[in-house]
């Protein structure tokens, strides 16, 4: 690959999808998008490059999938789910006792397991949810990886890290060599493309927002647009759980960080004041003059 | 530092599970059978069995449910890890008492997630 190509895919990928390469990621790039080249049938990278240069939509578009396609696993990271149990969602049912119905909302959901690790969870809390509308959103911005989560097919591997065993038994169904997530599951979800960094206003409001691990791939200012919107998309007694590498703290005042709760955030009362005003349709440039 | 005992005919199954779980801080002990790892358990009780399920003379369905029958014997985490890769075996080792269950091939990052699962590490 060359120097310029690979500035070429560093303006691409930043402009198209908010990824931010630094100058040392060439290896990165390379390991990513040479199966891509193979399977286009172009011997190499420069090959890739010049059909995105000559205007191929569907290579483009199958680049920025390889770059920011991660991969992930049920449970990850543990904790944050122990807070959705514990802490999160006591606190949203008493919350919603009147009205019966909450909206959840996993931005960047990768091939699934997240929003189904969530709705697993609610699954096992039975009576106590039992009569609640609950909505689960995924989005990301691959229709690739949204494909595979709906089918809710995963491999023997995938299903081994993070997912205790009785979950497993009682929630899949083996299929040959892969495993099924069971329908009452996969009916919990609805899967959406969406780019984040595009308007997301028409999603509607949600008490519970997990935008785990995507974060950290943007530059300063796309990600204190980011906060700023999704805080007014965030009830406001909502909760905001980002990854164990992110943080809101330095970046926005829209969102307070949830003492003794380690990756859980609460609407700042005051944030109408900090968050500014919504954009139609948000690129790159967009979000970067919204957080100004 | 947390003891294992790793049961599996295999000799380089034990090797691979053994390095991994020593990168773990575990204590390693190892048996090739389910006879001589009740033996081993006779003398001292595990806080871990990494437990394969086909093996000769014993082999560790049987081993689990002697250990569970034994004064002591609820105490271990007992992790399966076999080839038996199908619903019916993981449902027949949970009911006789296994806390997890791992399926071959695996990696590090499998045997971590599970013993996290049952409180090891």
């Amino acid at each position: 690959m060359t120097p310029a190509d690979y500035e070429y895919l560093r303006k691409m990928l930043k402009e198209k999808s908010g990824l931010v390469l630094s100058t040392d990621k060439q290896y990165l790039v390379e390991s990513r998008l040479l199966p891509l080249a193979r399977k286009a049938n172009l011997p190499g990278i420069g090959e890739l490059v010049a059909k995105m240069k000559a205007g191929s939509q569907s290579i483009t578009t199958d680049v920025v999938e390889a770059m920011t396609t991660n991969e992930t696993f049920f449970f990850r990271d543990k904790v944050p789910f122990d807070h959705f149990k514990d802490t999160i969602l006591p606190s949203l049912l008493q919350a919603r006792a009147a009205r019966k119905s909450l909206r959840i909302w996993c931005a960047a959901c990768s091939t699934g397991q997240e929003p189904y690790s969530l709705a697993m969870i609610l699954k096992e809390m039975g009576t106590t949810v039992a009569g609640w509308r609950i909505e689960i959103v995924a989005t990301d911005l691959s229709q690739e990886v949204l494909e595979k989560s709906k089918a809710g097919i995963f491999s023997q591997f995938e299903v081994q890290r993070g997912l205790p065993i009785q979950l497993l038994v009682k929630n899949f169904k083996q299929v040959g060599e892969l495993w099924q997530l069971n329908p009452d599951i996969r009916s919990m979800v609805q899967f959406k493309q969406l780019n984040l960094l595009q308007d997301f206003s028409h999603l509607g409001a949600f008490d519970l927002i997990f935008c785990r691990n995507v974060l950290i791939y943007f530059d300063q200012d796309t990600k204190v647009a980011i906060f700023n919107r999704l805080a007014k998309l965030n009830e406001a007694d909502g909760f905001l759980v980002l990854g164990a590498a992110e943080t809101v703290v330095g970046l926005t005042d829209v969102y307070k960080p949830m003492p003794d709760k380690r990756g859980v955030y609460r609407p700042n009362p005051n944030r109408t004041a900090a968050a500014p005003p919504l954009a139609p349709a948000m690129g790159a440039g967009a979000a970067k003059a919204a957080a100004r | 530092m947390k003891t294992c005992l790793v049961v599996d005919d295999s000799s380089v199954i034990r090797k691979v599970a053994r390095r991994i779980l020593e990168g773990l801080d575990f204590q390693i002990s190892e048996a090739e059978d389910g006879e001589k790892a009740l033996a081993a358990c006779r003398q001292a009780l595990p806080d871990a069995v990494l437990l394969d399920w086909n093996m000769p003379i014993m082999d560790g369905y049987e081993f689990l449910r002697n250990l569970r029958r034994m004064p002591g014997g609820d105490l271990p985490k007992v992790v399966f890890c076999t080839t038996e890769n199908d619903v019916a075996h993981i449902a027949r080792a949970l009911h006789a008492g296994a806390n997890e269950y791992i399926m071959k091939p695996f990696d590090k990052e499998i045997v971590t997630a599970k013993f996290q699962e049952v409180g090891l590490i």
